[in-house]
């Protein structure tokens, strides 16, 4: 069992737990997850090593409401306890003495985001962010990416905060007056990076993305995480979960995504009702 | 003296109506009572020169164990099997006895042999019933000793350092101890209740079992010794996922086996959505393979509730590696097998689901290095079936994980752990047992692997 020591809320339906693992916090690096189980019976979820402690021990995990079973994460409290927290998984990413990077952050993207430019930034490069969200009260982590970034744009869809528009929109115009980096960071829901990439691709700049298809294990026995890459099938869960932007496959990606979305509903629905039918909750 | 029975037939098993058994998830067969044990066990010749245990990779002393079953000594029986098998119950539901013991049985030159793996089973269960006993627990002798791994290799291993007084600590993966036996082999042929059992009888003898601890990851092998373990052995199986490499492969509706049967038996998928992890399944599914894992799958479709089930295989039915019984019981489920049929190529819709598989129909050349003859796509001969789910049952490799993280560790050319005789590894102080060096095998020879290395690990420790 593995205990959670803090909870902050975010923006709405976006929260952030900090778990007492420290196997897991030890042997952390950016760019890596965890899978996480509720309770017996509860389905096996990935999220992002947002941050770590190791002197601490602790992780720190960023996630949005989306279904089922994030949002039964989300009524969990400090002092509570799940029943599974695996990892650290995934290989951690590794920057080659970049000088100047820019680092895309598109929705709960900037969580995942995080932890790289932290890294880079603690290298010496120059930093330079764009991070975005729906609405101003959707924006998550500001503080944090500003404290570890040379400069910071800020965009929302609606305008209610800095730019209006999109993340990309900021992509666009620095490489059109010629900006240049090392490597450009876009992380996101897969069709802001598939955008991004598209924008960014006849630069010649590489281009680091990170997948999130659907897993169980998130040790490469499954095969349920596959996507294609240069041509080539890929296990995200264990190759990745950052590739090369310019070869990844987003469609596909994307489809697969889709695989259980009437279940998926399913389960939210029964969720619901079953609250619902409880008076605590009433 | 008890009584001889000369039937040439085995006593019959009793199992779950096919009908009905294909709609749920219940055990099919359903074990000998009393009276049918004591009937089949009085075929047995009690050989002198018993060539059934020649069968037997671990050599349960079979003819012993019987007599034991003929004069009503169930506790004698269970003891005797347990003096070289410590998984007897899952042993006797899933060892491939028709190639094994039952094999070498005399009985089967005229007729069916005696049913050894069905006594063992019964044995077993009638130990469970009882209530196990659990044995004294040896003198800690004050070393320990890690497992990496929680199949039947590394509970056998675990098992036998244990009951030496080794202080053993067992490190899984998964969110469940049991490897293989819990997530793939489903329940209708191995009830989960007999794994968790086996587990909690090793943690009595004193095992500490952690689950959720991808070895390689959280601890390296070099750190498990920084910690100070003096042994470790390695039992990670061979859990990676072959696909055909067919066009269409990640079409939506394309599972690995693996995949399948891990949602299935694992996350319980067939309790969704009272549990919380979903498995989709057509109407129409295929299975493409000819092994258990195969069997496996195709019976799981069958019940989440396929209407049509295939069996998709490039060789004939008599080069098929799965279990006869299997075999069997899938027949009798409905199961509709397509032999000497090999997929070209999964079909999709416009959304990116699966609507069909091209395949090919095959003939049998030449006999290849298995000495099974090999297929040969007949030209021209290709043809679709209509699917809406397709499974790729065709085999694994090792998952190098683990290895790549292990500095030191010999491999050969597949990717399997090399090791000697006893399960040592090219790494001091380091053994390997099970499918992890073999390639995906049987439960019996992974057990086996996992009781030489701990025996292997106690005259080295001793030694130290
Ligand atoms: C490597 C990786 C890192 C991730 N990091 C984060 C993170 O830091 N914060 C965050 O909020 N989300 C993250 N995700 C996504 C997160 O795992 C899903 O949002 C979550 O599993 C949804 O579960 P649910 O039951 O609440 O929603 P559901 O209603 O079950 O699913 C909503 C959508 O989430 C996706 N999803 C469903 N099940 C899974 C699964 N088992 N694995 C992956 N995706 C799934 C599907 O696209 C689905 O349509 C990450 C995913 C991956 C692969
Ligand atoms: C569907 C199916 C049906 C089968 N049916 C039969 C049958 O009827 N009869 C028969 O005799 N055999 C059968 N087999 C084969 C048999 O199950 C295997 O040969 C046997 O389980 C191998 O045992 P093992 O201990 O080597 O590995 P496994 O059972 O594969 O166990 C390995 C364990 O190691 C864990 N692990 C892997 N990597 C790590 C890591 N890095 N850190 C920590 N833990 C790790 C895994 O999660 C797993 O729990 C079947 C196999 C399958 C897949
Ligand atoms: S362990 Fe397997 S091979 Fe040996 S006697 Fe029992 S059923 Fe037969
Ligand atoms: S060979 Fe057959 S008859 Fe002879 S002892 Fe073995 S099981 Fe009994
Ligand atoms: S999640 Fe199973 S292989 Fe990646
Ligand atoms: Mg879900």
């Amino acid at each position: 069992m593995f205990q959670i020591i803090d909870k902050k809320d975010l923006a709405p339906s976006i929260k952030q737990f900090v778990v007492d693992a420290p196997l897991v916090a030890q042997k952390a690096r950016p760019g890596q997850f965890i899978i996480l189980r509720i309770k017996e019976g509860g389905e096996r979820i990935p999220l992002t090593i947002a941050d770590y402690d190791t002197q601490k021990g602790t992780i720190t995990i960023v996630f949005q409401e989306v279904g089922k079973t994030t949002k039964e994460l989300g009524t969990l409290k400090a002092g509570d306890y799940l029943a599974d927290f695996v990892g650290p998984l995934g290989k951690a990413v590794e920057f080659s003495n970049h000088k100047k990077v820019l680092g895309i952050g598109g929705g709960l993207g900037v969580a995942p985001l995080y932890p790289k430019l932290k890294m880079l930034h603690e290298n010496g490069a120059e930093v330079i962010s764009i991070i975005g969200a729906k609405t101003a009260d959707m924006l998550i982590m500001e503080e944090e990416i500003k404290a570890v970034s040379d400069k910071t744009y800020v965009c929302t869809d609606d305008g209610s905060k800095g730019r209006h528009g999109f993340v990309t929109v900021v992509l666009k115009e620095l490489l059109e007056q010629g900006e240049k980096f090392d490597e450009i960071i876009i992380i996101g829901p897969p069709i802001l990076m598939k955008i991004g990439t598209e924008i960014a691709k006849p630069y010649n700049i590489p281009i680091m993305v990170s997948l999130n298809p659907i897993m169980i294990d998130g040790t490469g026995m499954c095969g349920g995480c596959r996507v294609t890459v240069g041509g080539e099938t890929k296990f995200v869960c264990v190759d990745g979960p950052a590739f090369d932007g310019s070869k990844v496959d987003f469609d596909e990606l994307m489809k697969r995504l889709q695989t259980y979305t009437s279940e998926e509903k399913l389960a939210l629905d029964k969720y619901h009702s079953e609250r619902g039918a409880c008076k605590c909750h009433q | 003296m008890p009584s001889i029975n000369r039937s040439k037939t085995k006593t019959p098993m009793p199992s779950q109506d096919a009908k009905l058994r294909s709609k749920n998830f219940n055990e099919v067969a359903l074990g000998y009572t009393e009276e049918d044990a004591i009937n089949e066990a009085q075929r047995c010749l009690n050989c002198k020169k018993p060539s059934c245990m020649e069968g037997c990779p671990v050599q349960v002393q079979i003819p012993r164990f019987i007599k034991h079953i003929a004069e009503k000594n169930f506790e004698s029986a269970i003891s005797v099997i347990k003096e070289t098998n410590s998984l007897p119950a899952v042993c006797g539901r899933v060892c491939p006895q028709e190639e094994q013991c039952e094999q070498k049985c005399v009985l089967a030159k005229r007729g069916d042999p005696v049913g050894i793996g069905r006594l063992e089973r019964f044995a077993a269960d009638w130990e469970r019933q009882q209530g196990v006993k659990i044995p004294d627990r040896a003198n800690p002798i004050g070393k320990k000793v890690a497992i990496i791994g929680s199949g039947p290799a590394g509970l056998t291993c675990a098992g036998d350092l244990a009951k030496l007084g080794y202080d053993v600590t067992v490190f899984e993966a998964f969110h469940e101890p049991g490897g293989v036996l819990i997530y793939g082999i489903p329940e209708f042929r191995l009830p989960k209740e007999i794994v968790k059992q086996e587990v909690d009888f090793l943690k009595k003898l004193g095992v500490n079992v952690q689950t959720d601890m991808v070895m390689g990851k959280v601890l390296t092998v070099d750190d498990i010794f920084e910690k100070g373990y003096e042994a470790v052995f390695i039992g990670t199986g061979a859990g990676l996922p072959k696909f055909m490499k067919i066009p269409g492969e990640n079409y939506l509706g394309v599972y690995s086996a693996n995949e399948f049967l891990t949602r299935i038996n694992l996350m319980k998928a067939y309790k969704f959505p009272e549990t919380d992890t979903p498995v989709k399944v057509g109407k129409k599914v295929a299975v493409v393979g000819g092994g258990n894992v195969a069997m496996d799958s195709a019976r799981s479709a069958l019940r989440m509730g396929a209407e049509e089930v295939y069996i998709v295989y490039r060789r004939s039915e008599s080069e098929m590696p799965a279990r006869k019984e299997e075999f069997e019981h899938a027949k009798e489920e409905g199961i509709i097998f397509k032999f000497l049929t090999n997929p070209t190529r999964i079909i999709g819709d416009e959304k990116g689901w699966v609507k069909g598989l091209e395949c090919i129909q095959m003939e049998l050349g030449e006999p290849d290095a298995s000495g099974r003859r090999r297929p040969v796509p007949i030209k021209g001969s290709e043809f679709t079936l209509d699917m809406d789910t397709v499974v790729i049952a065709i085999g694994t490799g090792p998952n190098p994980l683990l290895i790549e993280a292990t500095e030191g560790l010999k491999l050969n050319k597949y990717g399997y752990i090399e090791t000697d005789e006893d399960g040592r590894t090219s790494k001091e102080g380091v053994w390997a047992g099970g499918d992890i060096v073999t390639g995906s095998a049987t439960v019996i020879l992974a057990m086996g692997a996992g009781k030489k290395a701990a025996q292997s690990i106690h005259e080295y420790l001793q030694g130290k």
